[in-house]
């Protein structure tokens, strides 16, 4: 049985049908997950996709973190569901306090859009166990707030934890210890600013995001990774 | 019921990068002004509150800094209360 992967719009949000277009080139079973809905439908995976949900507003991620849909979201991580989110989806999560810190502006100002390498730094989390650890990728980033912060405690506990999921190799953000992606202290939930759905084709100029994407075909509800 | 005028200043905190501040900043000696440093651009919320009196006012406001205004990773809050007095 192909794996069902639940892709979740919000008001605002713009990468759902990219996400699901790439989970279904690789065989999931792929549906779009309204915000006001209070479910997330029975299915293996949550992919909380990029894009500006409730237009940004107040801080990015904090209008959403109340949609319904959250909450079942918040059920489906305490039962070990896996959840990915990418970009404004990272943003999301940590606002809702399924990821610790927060993504604060681009030290440069800039908006970034372009291809960056990052390394995967773990294998033992949904998103990477397909990857070789150490294994550099081309992704691209596509942010404003992308500046990854958190207190001294969460830092040592991200690094002890192996917590830390992907680094950039040259910080295009002022991210704090180049961090691209971590998850939470059950390995189920995943968050990264890099869109791994942006790179699943070579005609897009890397396909590096599939090995990521690939992995999630293998994750399945409370499934150890 | 009293009715009170809530101002809530969100600041970030102190190490917290404030990229748009820091901008702001660079470019006013080109208007002549190199004397300004420690530039921060923040965030005002103001609204209108109906409550028991000023100490539940302020509690309520505190309460939704907490749970939404603001993100204790990042921010600091203050809030100001002041009674609305009907003409």
């Amino acid at each position: 049985m192909s794996t069902r992967v639940g892709v979740i719009h919000f008001p605002g949000t713009n990468c759902d049908l990219d996400a699901q277009h790439a989970m279904a080139r690789l065989g999931a079973d792929t549906e779009i997950l309204w915000h006001a809905e209070p479910t997330v439908r029975g299915v293996d995976v949550v992919i909380v996709p990029g894009g500006f949900a409730h237009g940004d507003y107040l801080r990015t991620g904090a209008i959403a973190r109340f949609s319904p849909v959250m909450r079942a979201v918040g059920d489906f991580v305490a039962e070990g569901g896996p959840v990915i989110g990418i970009c404004n989806g990272f943003q999301i999560l940590c606002e809702a306090g399924l990821l610790p810190g927060a993504l604060q502006k681009n030290s440069g100002l800039k908006f970034l859009c372009e291809t960056v390498e990052i390394t995967v730094e773990t294998t033992t989390t949904p998103l990477t166990s397909s990857a070789t650890p150490g294994a550099r990728l081309r992704i691209p980033i596509n942010h404003f707030e992308g500046n990854y912060v958190c207190t001294p405690d969460t830092l040592a506990e991200l690094r002890t934890e192996d917590r830390i999921v992907f680094r950039y190799v040259e910080n295009p953000n002022g991210a704090l210890d180049d961090i691209a992606g971590i998850c939470n202290a059950g390995r189920n939930v995943v968050g990264l600013m890099p869109h791994p759905e942006r790179a699943s084709d070579r005609l897009l100029g890397s396909d590096d995001g599939n090995v990521l994407l690939r992995s999630l075909l293998a994750a399945r509800l409370g499934a150890a990774t | 019921m009293p009715r009170f005028a809530i101002q809530v200043d969100i600041v970030h905190l102190p190490g917290v990068a404030d990229p748009a501040g820091a901008t702001v900043e660079r470019a006013l000696p080109s208007l002549g002004y190199g004397n300004v440093t420690d530039l921060k651009i923040a965030k005002t919320i103001r609204f209108t509150l109906e409550a028991a009196d000023a100490t539940a006012a302020e509690a309520q406001t505190v309460e939704m800094c907490k749970r939404i205004l603001a993100n204790p990773v990042i921010e600091d809050y203050s809030v100001a209360v002041r009674e609305l007095i009907a003409p």
